[in-house]
C-alpha cells in the first residue's frame, strides 16, 4: 500500500516538473518570436498573420502563411484570437498585418450595415472606401462562406419554415443560438432579423461561433434556430436546415485577405492571389470538413492543400 | 476607467435577464452549489483523516494532483459527455474548492494537541463524541478558513460558467469581449471582484463569531487559509 502511494506521489511531482517545464519553454519561444520580428525585418519582410476565432478561419489563415513562409518571407501566426470586433482593431494597430476576411460581414462592420452592395465588385469598392487608409483589400476568391440562419429539422418541420420570413411570425416561441456579438452588431445578427424581416425571439442565447457548443445546443433542441455557416458540415450531418434569405439580408460572403499596405508588396499581394485563385466554396467546404469533422489539425490541413493546389512552388 | 462607470450605471445593465442582478444570482448560484457539493465531500473525508490519521499522504497528494488540473480543461472534457447542462461547472468548481476544504479540515483535526483527545476519551467519551464535541469545535477556524478561501476561488473561476453557454457574471466578460466592449469587461470584472469581497467579508464575520471562545491558542491559526505545505514543514 505504502509503495503504490509513494508511486502516486512520484507520479504527481514528476507531472509538476513536467508542466513547470512547458511553461519554461513557452515563454521562451514567445519571447524569442517576438525580437526576431522587430529585429530582421530589415533584410526579409516580416509579417504576422491573424485569424478570428473560428475552425475556417484558422485554416485560412494557415493557408495565408504557409504561401507566404514558402516564399521566403518571416511570418508569425496569431490564431483564434476572437470576432472582428476583436481582431479588425489589431490589424489597425498593427499587430497584425493580414486576415483572411468575408466580403459582406467586412463590408457590414465597417458601414454599420448602412451599405447596400450585393454584388461582389460593389462590395469590395465600398470595402475600399470605408477602410482606414492603412488597409486594404486583395483581389477576392471564389470561395464564399455566407452567414446562415439554420434550424433543426423539429423546429422545420413543427413550424413549417423555409426563409426567414416565416420567423416573423413564430419567432416568439423560438430560441435562437449564437456567438455573443450575434446579438450585438449591426450586420446579420438579431437586430437586423428584426430591422429586415421583423423577426423577434422569445430568447437570444449566446453561444460559440457556430462550434460545437452550438451544433450541441441544435441537437439537443436547447435552441431551435442557430447562426452557422454555410460551409458547415454539421449542417447536411445533423439534418438541419438552412433557411432562405429572400430579402437578402447576407449577400455576396468572398473570401478575401484584409492587409496593411504596407505589408502588400507585389511579392505578398502576388501570392495571397495565387491562394485566392484556388479556392472555391467546395475545396472550403472540404477544408472545414477535415478540421471539424475529421479533427485533423488546422496546419497540416493547410499544408495538405498547399500542396494539392502546389501553392508552395517558387 | 470613464467606460466601467458609464457601463455599471446605465439602467439597462440593472434589469431583465441578461442584467446585472440576473447574472449575479447565477453566479451565486454556481458558486454556492459548487462550495455546497466540494464541502459534503471534503469535510466527512478530512474528518476520517484527521482523526485516524491514516490515508493522510493519499489525501495529499490527491489534492495536489486535483490543484494542478486547468480548470478549463475539466469543464470541456465534462462538457463532452454532458454538453449545455450545468455539470462541466459544478465538477470543474467542485475541483477546485475540495483541495482547501479536505485539507484544512485534515490539518485542523490532526494539529489538536494529543492531551486534549485523550482527556476527551479520559472523561469517558466514546470516538464520535469526541470528534464532535471537542475536536471539531476546536477545529472550527481552520475549517472556516479552508471554506473561505474555497468560495473565494470559486467565485473567481465560476466565470468559466459562460465559456459553455450558461449565465452568470463571466456572460459580461466573454459577451464584452466578443465585440471589445472595454465597459462591459471590465464592468462585469468588477462585479465578481465585489461579490468577491462581500463573502470575504462575511467570512470574516463568520469565524470570528465562531471561533472557540476559550480556545486562546487557536486564535492564532484563524486567518488566511493554511497551506499544507506549511503545516507540513
Amino acid at each position: 500500500m505504502k509503495k503504490v502511494l509513494w508511486l502516486l506521489l512520484a507520479a504527481v511531482l514528476a507531472l509538476g516538473v513536467v508542466a513547470c517545464g512547458d511553461d519554461l519553454d513557452d515563454s521562451n519561444d514567445s519571447g524569442s518570436s517576438g525580437s526576431s520580428q522587430s529585429s530582421d525585418s530589415g533584410s526579409t519582410q516580416s509579417i504576422t498573420v491573424g485569424s478570428a476565432n473560428f475552425p475556417e478561419n484558422v485554416v485560412l489563415a494557415e493557408i495565408y502563411a504557409q504561401a507566404l513562409k514558402a516564399k521566403g518571407l518571416d511570418v508569425q501566426t496569431k490564431l483564434n484570437i476572437g470576432s472582428r470586433e476583436a481582431v479588425f482593431p489589431a490589424l489597425e494597430k498593427g499587430d497584425l498585418n493580414v486576415l483572411p476576411e468575408y466580403s459582406g460581414a467586412l463590408l457590414s462592420y465597417l458601414t454599420k450595415a448602412k451599405s447596400d452592395a450585393k454584388e461582389i465588385n460593389a462590395q469590395v469598392t465600398d470595402i475600399k472606401a470605408n477602410l482606414p487608409d492603412s488597409l486594404t483589400v486583395l483581389t477576392p476568391s471564389a470561395a464564399e462562406d455566407k452567414d446562415t440562419i439554420t434550424c433543426n429539422k423539429e423546429t422545420v418541420d413543427k413550424y413549417g419554415l423555409t426563409s426567414i420570413e416565416d420567423l416573423a411570425k413564430v419567432g416568439d416561441q423560438i430560441t435562437i443560438g449564437g456567438p455573443p456579438e450575434f446579438a450585438k452588431r449591426e450586420g446579420f445578427g438579431i437586430k437586423a432579423l428584426k430591422r429586415v424581416y421583423g423577426a423577434e425571439f422569445k430568447k437570444f442565447q449566446p453561444l460559440d461561433v457556430a462550434g460545437p457548443l452550438t451544433v450541441a445546443a441544435l441537437k439537443d433542441n436547447k435552441v431551435q434556430c442557430a447562426n452557422l455557416f454555410s460551409t458547415q458540415s454539421a449542417i447536411p450531418a445533423n439534418g438541419f436546415v438552412t433557411l432562405e434569405d429572400p430579402k437578402g439580408l447576407v449577400e455576396a460572403e468572398a473570401v478575401l485577405p484584409l492587409i496593411d499596405k504596407k505589408s502588400a508588396t507585389p511579392d505578398v499581394t502576388e501570392t495571397l492571389d495565387a491562394v485566392s485563385g484556388k479556392l472555391t466554396t467546395d475545396n472550403l467546404k472540404e477544408l472545414v470538413k477535415r478540421v471539424e469533422v475529421d479533427k485533423d489539425d488546422a496546419e497540416t490541413v493547410a499544408s495538405d492543400f498547399i500542396d494539392e493546389q502546389g501553392l508552395g512552388s517558387q | 476607467m470613464g467606460e466601467t462607470i458609464t457601463w455599471l450605471t446605465s439602467s439597462e445593465q440593472w434589469s431583465g435577464d441578461d442584467g446585472i442582478p440576473a447574472r449575479l444570482i447565477e453566479h451565486i448560484w454556481y458558486s454556492a452549489l459548487g462550495v455546497v457539493v466540494a464541502f459534503l465531500i471534503a469535510f466527512p473525508v478530512g474528518l476520517l483523516i484527521g482523526h485516524t490519521g491514516r490515508g493522510s499522504l493519499a489525501a495529499n497528494s490527491m489534492s495536489n494532483f486535483w490543484r494542478a488540473l486547468p480548470t478549463l480543461g475539466v469543464v470541456i472534457l465534462v462538457f463532452r459527455i454532458e454538453p449545455l447542462s450545468i455539470w462541466p461547472v459544478l465538477v470543474a468548481l467542485v475541483v477546485i474548492a475540495i483541495p482547501p476544504i479536505l485539507l484544512n479540515t485534515e490539518v485542523g483535526i490532526r494539529a489538536i494537541d494529543p492531551g486534549i483527545r485523550d482527556a476527551a476519551r479520559g472523561m469517558g467519551m466514546t470516538g464520535w463524541q469526541a470528534l464532535w464535541r471537542v475536536e471539531v469545535p476546536l477545529a472550527t477556524p481552520l475549517i472556516l478558513a479552508g471554506l473561505r478561501s474555497a468560495t473565494g476561488q470559486v467565485i473567481a473561476t465560476a466565470t468559466i460558467a459562460a465559456f459553455v453557454g450558461l449565465g452568470g457574471l463571466g456572460r459580461f466578460i466573454i459577451d464584452g469581449y466578443s465585440v471589445r466592449d472595454i465597459g462591459e469587461i471590465s464592468g462585469g470584472a468588477v462585479v465578481v471582484a465585489v461579490l468577491a469581497l462581500t463573502v470575504e467579508g462575511v467570512f470574516a464575520l463568520l469565524q470570528r463569531s465562531l471561533g472557540p471562545k476559550e480556545g486562546r491558542r487557536q486564535r492564532r491559526v484563524s486567518g488566511p487559509a493554511v497551506q499544507p505545505e506549511e503545516v507540513h514543514a
